[in-house]
This record gives structure tokens, C-alpha cells and sequence, in this order.
């Protein structure tokens, strides 16, 4: 009939009115400032910088590759290289950023730097609490503000970082193995070269391949 | 014998402190004075309880929805209407360049004043009544109509296409539904024989088994009441018939070059407008300031207009939170082809109800009648209307 529905509506909102006294269930307001739910895992605010150990400057993985500055969509990194090479967590020279500015009023948080970084040096934050008084100089963070460590990564995302932490440590393996098979060669060549030098050969080096 | 002096001294209570106010003053001013603080009683009233109703509104459709509303200024948010207050005050007030600066600032106060004007008919309580006037109810719907004015200058002088077409979105809604608004109100007039408010509330303040003669309790008032709070609702522009602000879905509408302190006085017409055409409302067709029972009446009269007045304002809040908006045809619609031929009907069952004399049969025809009306308009209307569970063809 008409005005059946209406009825039926102002029903339902009466009852939602009184029980909203009555149950705590039906409230699912959150008042923030003084209650807060833990972020979700999967929550993305602002890039961060990870190094590892305890000294960020010495341990941060960037090595100033500037892909992650090329591929931004809105161009809110600066970087710049380092003239010199300091040797990274895997004992190699690699540049290192001498700056690294992000700009997170231009920042979109789409995490494309994220996916392209080949060093696992550049992930998400889930602070989301950055409201500052400045609006140019506050919201551009530099590579100090932006350098957190691998603990607090993990503490953030944890699942991502040991999955992170367990690819490293294979690249090292691998790295280390590879070393120790360059370390061999050298020895068997040195080796062969002495015992060369034993048989009174002309000092000349043996061609590759022999 | 004391009791029943205590029962009179606050029931008389205001009028008793009126004439104590005005009794310093010599003799010739006291008729102005008079006026003068009664006036000022109303119009420093009326902006507290919309004050309070903007808080207790945004509250009451908080929890509707399942949710807190403010909650931070002061105990329970109550501060919240200062602080919204202190911020319209301290707003820039923009007018644009091209407007016509004049009628621009006009249209607001001009709304203001034509909605308190209403009050100065209303009985708010046994002999609390501005100006008891003979035609009393003729003059609220002269300064009711006076309304729609504001609101088209305010349109026309912003100078801007979105403001305009809202001026005229918002006239045509008013205009239209003033028409059953009057006719529903008339029905009241027919019985009581007069357009006297303290009249109507002295034909209804009468008692048969302790039961109350009100309006609302006859097949007429009660259709005549329903058909006065679809037409109110509609006339003060509030959900679910708040097209003309829309605040959703639309630019403003007729306020949208108003900033500042203006659209503050808009705001306040409109929630002023509410509790003035609640007031008229619980006089037509509530009984006014008359108690519910008869064993209630030694409780203030005032207590009881204000407390009905209030359950009206509840009601529109409940409405509020509950239905969705109506589109503008849909609107138009309902006023010409629903809303106002009932009116029509209401009239003649009212004459007839006022003709039948006593007795049971006039309940039963009247209600018949009524009943019948509502039942064939609902099932012609709803025929083409295809209601039911919505067939998507693109999603799902």
C-alpha cells in the first residue's frame, strides 16, 4: 500500500536510533586522536628509505641509481649521485645519494618507485600522521627523515620484509659463492703460474683456455 | 487552595514577569513596553532553541546512521552551535562584484524577519500571545508566503546562473506547496468558524472523558494534519523535500553566493521557519498549549506547547534521517496530483463532518471517505510505477 515503505523506513531508523544506545556493537566509530586501530599491513603512505644495521648513513641500501627519480609519475625525487664509491652491504664500491628528497606534497603514493627500485632500498611507510605548520619546507623530507631502519620495516610490514630479507640473503649467498669461485680461480692461477715459473718457462702469462 | 494558586502563578508565569517588567514604566509606555519585551523574549528564544536543535539534529541523525556526532566541543559536543556561531561571525562575507549589493544584503534579513513575524500569532501558552489577532491565521500565511520573496531576491540579486535556477527551483517547490498547506489549514477554520489561533486553542481545550477535543483526533484533522506535515516539510525545504539546497548533490541553490554571517542568517530562517510552522501545526490540529488528559492539565501550559512543538521538530529530524530525496518532478507530482487533491477532499468531509451532527455515523462516512481516497489514488499512482527490486542490465 502506499506509504507502507515509509513507515517501514522510519522504523528502521528508529530502531537503529535507540539501539545505537543500547549496543556497543552497532558503533563502529573509532575516535581517533585518543582510540587507534593498528594500520593494516597492506597500508601505503609515503616512501621511506631503509638501511640496515645501526648507522644510517653507512647502511643505507640506495645506490643512487635515480630510477625510481626517472620513473616517479609526479617527479617528487631529487636525487644526487656521489662523485665517490663506498662499499655497500655486500662489501661492493657503489655510489651512494649524496641527496635524496622527497617531496610528499607532490607524492601520490602510487609505490611505482617501490616496484622498480633494484635494491630493495626504497618501500612504503604507513605513518600517515604528517601534518606540519610549514607547508613547503615541512613536507619535503630529506634522506635523513626519509632513512628508517630494516627493523622498523619489519615491524610495519612484516610478511614483505622477510620475504625482502630472505631475497638478500640469497643474492649474498650467491655473491659470496661467486666471490669464492673468483677467489679459486685466482689461487689455481697463481698456482699454475708458480709452477710455470718452477719448469723455467719464458715468463710470459698462459693464454686463456690452456 | 495554595496548590492551586502555585498551578495558576506558573502556568501565568511569563505574563506575571511581563507585567512586573513593564509595571516600572509609566503608565502611557506600558502597552509599547509590553510589545516590546515580548517581542524580544522571541526573538532572543527562538535563535537558543535552533542553537540546540542543530546540535541535538546532527546528533540524533548520527546515531540513526549508527554514529557518535560531535562530540568535542564541550560536554557531548553540546558547545558545537558557539563554536559554529564564532566561525560564521568570523567568516569573510563575500559578495560578488557584479550582484546588486543592495538586494544582496536585503534577502537574508527580510527572510529573517518575515519568519519571526509569524510568531507574533502563535499562543505559545494560556494567554501568552503577542498580538491576539481576529484574522490571526490569515496574517502567519500572508507572512509565511512573504518568504518566497527572500528567497527569489536572494537568487536574483547574486547575479550567478546556479543561484538563480535555485531561486526558481525553490519558488516553484514553495509556491506549489503552499497551496495544500492553506487548503489544509482552511479545513480547521471551517469547524472552529473562526481564523482566531487563541480561538482554535479554546474550541480544542476542552475535555470528554478526560480525552482531549483536539483536531487530529477526527478523520479530517487527522488527514488535514498528515497532508499540513507533508506541505510543511516541503515549504521549509527539508529532507526528503530539500531539493532547493541539496546539499548532496547540488551547488547550494539560492544561497550559493552567501558566505559569512549571511548564510548564517539563512540557516537560522529556515530551522526559525521550522519551529514557527510547528507551532502553527500543534495549534491547528495539536490543541495548541492544552495538556493531553485532562487529569494533566494543572502542568504549565507553556510546558506543553513547547514540548509539542519540540516533538515536531523530532519528527522532521526522524523524517530527515530516513528518507531519501525526492527529484523535482517527482515533487511536483506528488503537490499537484496526491497532496492537493486530498486537500480538496479533506474539505468536503470536513463540511460534512461539521453538517452530520453528533454521533457515530459521521465517524463512519468521514473515515470511509477518506480512507478509500487514499487507498484509490495509492493504487492509480503506484499502477505505472513498476515498484520492485531493481533489474540492472549492465552491472552484476
Amino acid at each position: 500500500m502506499l506509504g507502507e515503505g515509509i513507515l517501514k523506513g522510519l522504523a528502521e531508523t528508529a530502531k537503529n536510533f535507540f539501539g545505537s544506545y543500547v549496543s556497543s556493537e552497532r558503533m563502529t566509530t573509532v575516535e581517533y586522536p585518543e582510540q587507534r586501530i593498528a594500520p593494516y599491513e597492506a597500508a601505503r603512505v609515503f616512501p621511506f628509505l631503509v638501511f640496515d644495521g645501526k648507522d644510517w648513513e653507512a647502511g643505507m641500501r640506495c645506490v643512487a641509481c635515480q630510477i625510481c627519480e626517472k620513473e616517479c609519475p609526479p617527479k617528487c625525487i631529487l636525487i644526487e649521485k656521489s662523485k665517490d664509491k663506498k662499499p655497500d652491504a655486500l662489501g661492493k664500491p657503489q655510489f651512494y645519494p649524496t641527496r635524496f628528497d622527497i617531496d610528499i606534497s607532490v607524492c601520490m603514493s602510487c609505490q611505482i618507485c617501490v616496484e622498480v627500485c633494484p635494491f630493495e632500498a626504497i618501500k612504503m611507510d604507513t605513518e600517515f600522521e604528517l601534518s606540519t605548520t610549514d607547508r613547503f619546507g615541512g613536507l619535503l623530507l630529506d634522506r635523513k627523515e626519509l632513512a628508517k631502519s630494516n627493523e622498523y620495516y619489519h615491524g610495519i610490514h612484516p610478511a614483505e620484509a622477510a620475504g625482502v630479507d630472505a631475497r638478500l640473503a640469497q643474492e649474498k649467498a650467491k655473491a659470496n659463492v661467486k666471490s669464492k669461485a673468483a677467489a679459486e680461480v685466482t689461487a689455481t692461477r697463481a698456482a699454475v703460474a708458480s709452477a710455470i715459473k718452477g719448469a723455467e718457462v719464458p715468463a710470459r702469462p698462459a693464454p686463456e683456455g690452456v | 487552595m495554595s496548590t492551586t494558586l502555585f498551578t495558576v502563578t506558573a502556568d501565568q508565569f511569563f505574563v506575571l514577569l511581563q507585567h512586573w517588567v513593564v509595571s516600572f514604566l509609566p503608565g502611557s509606555w506600558q502597552p509599547v513596553a509590553a510589545t516590546v519585551v515580548s517581542s524580544a523574549a522571541i526573538v532572543l528564544l527562538f535563535p537558543i532553541l535552533f542553537a540546540l536543535t542543530t546540535v541535538f539534529e546532527r546528533k540524533g541523525l548520527a546515531r540513526i546512521q549508527n554514529r557518535l556526532g560531535p562530540n568535542r566541543v564541550g560536554p557531548f559536543g553540546i558547545l558545537q552551535p558557539m563554536a559554529d556561531g564564532i566561525k560564521s561571525l568570523t567568516k569573510e562575507d563575500i559578495v560578488p562584484t557584479t550582484a546588486d549589493a543592495a538586494v544582496h544584503f536585503l534577502a537574508p534579513v527580510l527572510l529573517v524577519v518575515a519568519v519571526f513575524m509569524g510568531f507574533a500569532v502563535l499562543p505559545m501558552g494560556r494567554n501568552m500571545v503577542l498580538v491576539d489577532m481576529d484574522a490571526g491565521l490569515l496574517f502567519y500565511f500572508a507572512m509565511g508566503a512573504s518568504t518566497e520573496l527572500s528567497v527569489f531576491m536572494a537568487g536574483w540579486s547574486s547575479r550567478n546562473k546556479y543561484s538563480l535556477l535555485g531561486a526558481m527551483r525553490a519558488v516553484a517547490q514553495m509556491i506549489s506547496y503552499e497551496v495544500p498547506l492553506l487548503l489544509s489549514a482552511v479545513t480547521v477554520v471551517m469547524i472552529t468558524g473562526s481564523l482566531s489561533l487563541t480561538k482554535i486553542v479554546a474550541a480544542q481545550d476542552q475535555y470528554s472523558y478526560g480525552l482531549p477535543h483536539w483536531y487530529i483526533f477526527t478523520p479530517w484533522g487527522f488527514a488535514a494534519f498528515v497532508l499540513y506535515a507533508i506541505s510543511t516539510t516541503a515549504e521549509t525545504n527539508r529532507s526528503p523535500f530539500d531539493l532547493p539546497e541539496g546539499e548532496s548533490e547540488l551547488v547550494a541553490g539560492y544561497h550559493t553566493e552567501y558566505s559569512g554571517f549571511k548564510f548564517a542568517l539563512f540557516f537560522l530562517a529556515e530551522y526559525v521557519a521550522m519551529f514557527s510552522i510547528s507551532g502553527l501545526g500543534t495549534t491547528l490540529f495539536l490543541g495548541g498549549w492544552s495538556a493531553p488528559f485532562a487529569f494533566l492539565s494543572w502542568v504549565p501550559s507553556w510546558i506543553w506547547f513547547f514540548s509539542k512543538l519540540m516533538m515536531s521538530i523530532f519528527v522532521f529530524i526522524w523524517l530527515r534521517g530516513t528518507l531519501p530525496r525526492l527529484r523535482q518532478d517527482q515533487l511536483m507530482n506528488f503537490a499537484w496530483k496526491f497532496v492537493l487533491p486530498l486537500c480538496l477532499l479533506n474539505l468536503l468531509v470536513a463540511a460534512l463532518w461539521r453538517f452530520m451532527g453528533d454521533g457515530w455515523l459521521r465517524w463512519v462516512v468521514c473515515s470511509a471517505i477518506l480512507v478509500l481516497a487514499y487507498v484509490g489514488m495509492g493504487l492509480i499512482g503506484m499502477r505505472s510505477k513498476r515498484l520492485g527490486p531493481r533489474s540492472y542490465r549492465y552491472a552484476e
